[in-house]
């Protein structure tokens, strides 16, 4: 058991937990089977019995339980739940579509039906069992409230509310002003994008996969690994002095973990041209400076002539193209930042403390 | 529901002159009164005619149209989740409204509120349903957001509507956030803390943010701890009474107004786009 135990803590660590995470999300993308009555039972069967013979190990209870952290438990399983639900329909649309028969919704958007009773029995049926669950919710957990607010004394770790971790937890990756400020408002914009950059007219008002693969692809791989998984890593694994810790570890005030990263002008002007670091910023960063330049700006122009997305360009013209595969790299730096981090230790492309500019 | 049943006295034997009778007679004169009739003037619809009329006649109800698409009713296609955001915003509404009865937002008071609301007051539950309900319309939003991108409903006519809605959920984050630091406790200063902190680093306006020392006027920075943009959203250089008021202020009026007013905007759109979607 306590090998298992140590197995996982050691497989739940971001450099491999993540990677798992990807290889998972396109098992999941590419499957047909787990989308079925049957596969989301096994889902469901496996995730629940994991989730309490997890809840035996005491430092696992120990984070779970804590009031504030039910509610992110039950984003998971709700999340889970409601993505099956959405590919499960997806696929039997699909299915429809590819027999050449109208798709469940289609079958059934001319039935007019009034609204009363129909439509206000349901809204009231809702509200009372949302308010049934509510209620039992609130009596059998009391909401936190802890000592007295005291600025001198800060807790160990101290945590942001918890729809803000994720953010929280891009801080290991990236400084303040990216993971605070400008990668939220990015993500703010690019949702608000997303009716003006897509344009495709199929799949609007049912569910279907095989007519929108990209556009579904990325927003799940937004939304759920990246914004999801790392609000449960936030939450759950990050412990004392913001490190990681396994699910079933203990949260060690004292474990040390050592701070060895290196910014990209060290690693080449120092290690591997043998040189010292120039003195201006300019000289010292113009790798960083060069490389991000590419990414960002040369990278779009290079993909817009390349095979696979030559298609996007012509059917989404350049403006749409662009802002969106802007938009997509800003996001990619994300997962990118963090392999870097991870094989070499990296801890800025670019790194100008006479401006705070560091990326 | 069949038509009024007609009881003439003389049919019934006592022993028929069961409590169901009487209920029927009882709910019969209520109905027909004057004043019951001046409040609902339809009564339960019997007909087609006066569903619609039900639907027309009622401020609440009509918000909805009278009749919907049947794919648009499943709960499979909807979720119910925009709805479940809006009833958990009305019951933040009522069950907050009832807390502000409480709890003052003063350094000294407030934590001590928050005590007292735990032990002293009747219904010691609001502060609860107040807590999880607000975290629960988090999910609901986001789980809504997840159900209109996966029914492809952001697209034309709808374009607006999203937009809409995502700043809809940007105020459904700030409204859990302001009210976060309310109760004073250890968690609320400096999970607020946690979250201002980043305030610092905007580009510009933040002390530590890039680009931030180029705002000089004639040698002298614009830009300082006591003229920042953290400094402009927590009412000092350090969390304390004006951050308290401040936020207090906004979590019970300012963003709940704006809210209200963009659900508002949120549903007439939903009504004038075409009601729920569906395949054209
Ligand atoms: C406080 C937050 C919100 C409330 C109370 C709310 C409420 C609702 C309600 C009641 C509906 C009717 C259909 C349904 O229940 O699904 C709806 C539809 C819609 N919502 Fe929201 N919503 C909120 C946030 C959002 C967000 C965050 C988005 C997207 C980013 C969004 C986009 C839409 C769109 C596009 C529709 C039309 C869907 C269709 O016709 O199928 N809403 N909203």
């Amino acid at each position: 058991m306590d090998a298992i135990k140590d197995l996982i803590n050691y497989l739940s660590y971001p450099k491999w937990s993540f990677t798992l995470s990807l290889v998972v999300f396109f098992v999941l993308l590419w499957s047909k089977r787990l989308w079925t009555r049957s596969g989301g039972l096994i889902m469901f069967v496996v995730s629940v019995l994991a989730f309490c013979l997890s809840l035996l190990d005491p430092n696992f209870r120990s984070v779970v339980a804590k009031p504030d952290n039910v509610p992110i438990v039950m984003m998971v399983f709700l999340v889970g739940y409601f993505l099956w639900l959405a590919l499960y329909k997806a696929h039997r649309n699909d299915e429809l579509i590819e027999r050449g028969e109208p798709t469940f919704e289609k079958s059934e958007v001319e039935d007019k039906i009034f609204t009363w009773p129909d439509l206000v029995f349901i809204e009231f049926i809702c509200m009372i069992l949302l308010m049934i669950g509510l209620v039992i919710w609130s009596i059998v957990l009391q909401a936190p409230l802890e000592e007295p607010a005291n600025p001198s004394v800060a807790p160990n770790p101290s945590k942001a509310p918890w729809y803000f971790l994720g953010l929280q937890e891009m801080l290991v990756y990236f400084d303040p002003w990216m993971a605070g400020v400008v990668l939220p408002g990015l993500i703010i914009v690019g949702l608000m994008a997303i009716p003006y950059i897509d344009t495709n007219p199929k799949g609007n008002g049912y569910y279907t996969f095989k007519e929108r693969k990209t556009e579904i692809s990325l927003f799940l791989f937004g939304f759920l690994v990246l914004w999801c998984q790392m609000i449960v890593i936030g939450t759950f694994l990050r412990g004392p002095n913001w490190n990681f810790f396994g699910p079933f570890e203990f949260w060690d005030t004292e474990k040390i973990e050592p701070l060895v990263n290196v910014d990209l002008s060290e690693i080449i002007w120092i290690k591997v041209l043998g040189v010292g670091l120039p003195s201006h910023w300019f000289f010292r960063e113009i790798f960083g400076i060069v490389l991000l330049s590419l990414y960002l700006l040369v990278l779009p122009v290079v993909l817009s002539k390349t095979r696979g997305f030559k298609r996007y360009y012509g059917k989404m013209g350049p403006s749409r193209f662009y802002i969106g595969v802007s938009l997509f790299l800003v996001m990619m730096l994300l997962p990118i930042k963090m392999y870097f981090r991870w094989a070499l230790n990296l801890k800025y492309f670019i790194h100008i403390q006479e401006f705070f500019f560091n990326v | 529901m069949g038509g009024p049943r007609v009881v003439r006295r003389g049919q019934l034997r006592p022993r028929e002159r069961t409590p169901n009778i009487m209920l029927k007679k009882i709910q019969k004169s209520v109905t027909q009164s004057q004043v019951w009739k001046s409040i609902f003037r339809v009564g339960i619809p019997t007909d087609n005619r006066k569903r619609a009329l039900a639907m027309l006649g009622n401020v609440v109800l009509h918000l909805h149209p009278i009749k919907v698409k049947k794919s648009g009713l499943r709960m499979s296609y909807t979720w119910c989740m925009g709805g479940t955001a809006f009833f958990l915003f009305l019951v933040e509404t009522i069950t907050g409204l009832l807390l502000m009865f409480y709890y003052r937002p003063t350094v000294e008071y407030a934590y001590f509120d928050m005590v007292d609301l735990r032990e002293a007051a009747a219904f010691g539950i609001m502060r609860e349903l107040h807590r999880w309900g607000a975290h629960l319309m988090v999910i609901a939003v986001w789980l809504h957001m997840f159900r209109v991108f996966m029914t492809g409903s952001y697209k034309p006519p709808r374009e607006f509507n999203w937009n809409v809605g995502v700043v809809l959920l940007v105020l459904t984050l700030l409204l859990s956030f302001t009210g976060y630091l309310l109760p004073w406790d250890q968690l609320a200063i400096w999970a607020i803390t946690v979250g201002s902190n980043m305030a610092r680093a905007t580009p510009f306006v933040g002390t530590e943010g890039p680009g931030s020392a180029l705002l000089q006027l004639g040698g002298t920075k614009l830009i300082h701890v006591g003229s920042d943009a953290r400094f402009a959203l927590i009412a000092g250089r350090t969390i304390g009474g004006g951050t308290l008021i401040r936020f207090y202020v906004l979590h019970c009026v300012g963003i709940p107004f704006v809210a209200a007013f963009l659900i508002a905007v949120h549903f007439w759109r939903v009504r004038k786009d075409g009601g729920i979607s569906g395949p054209v």
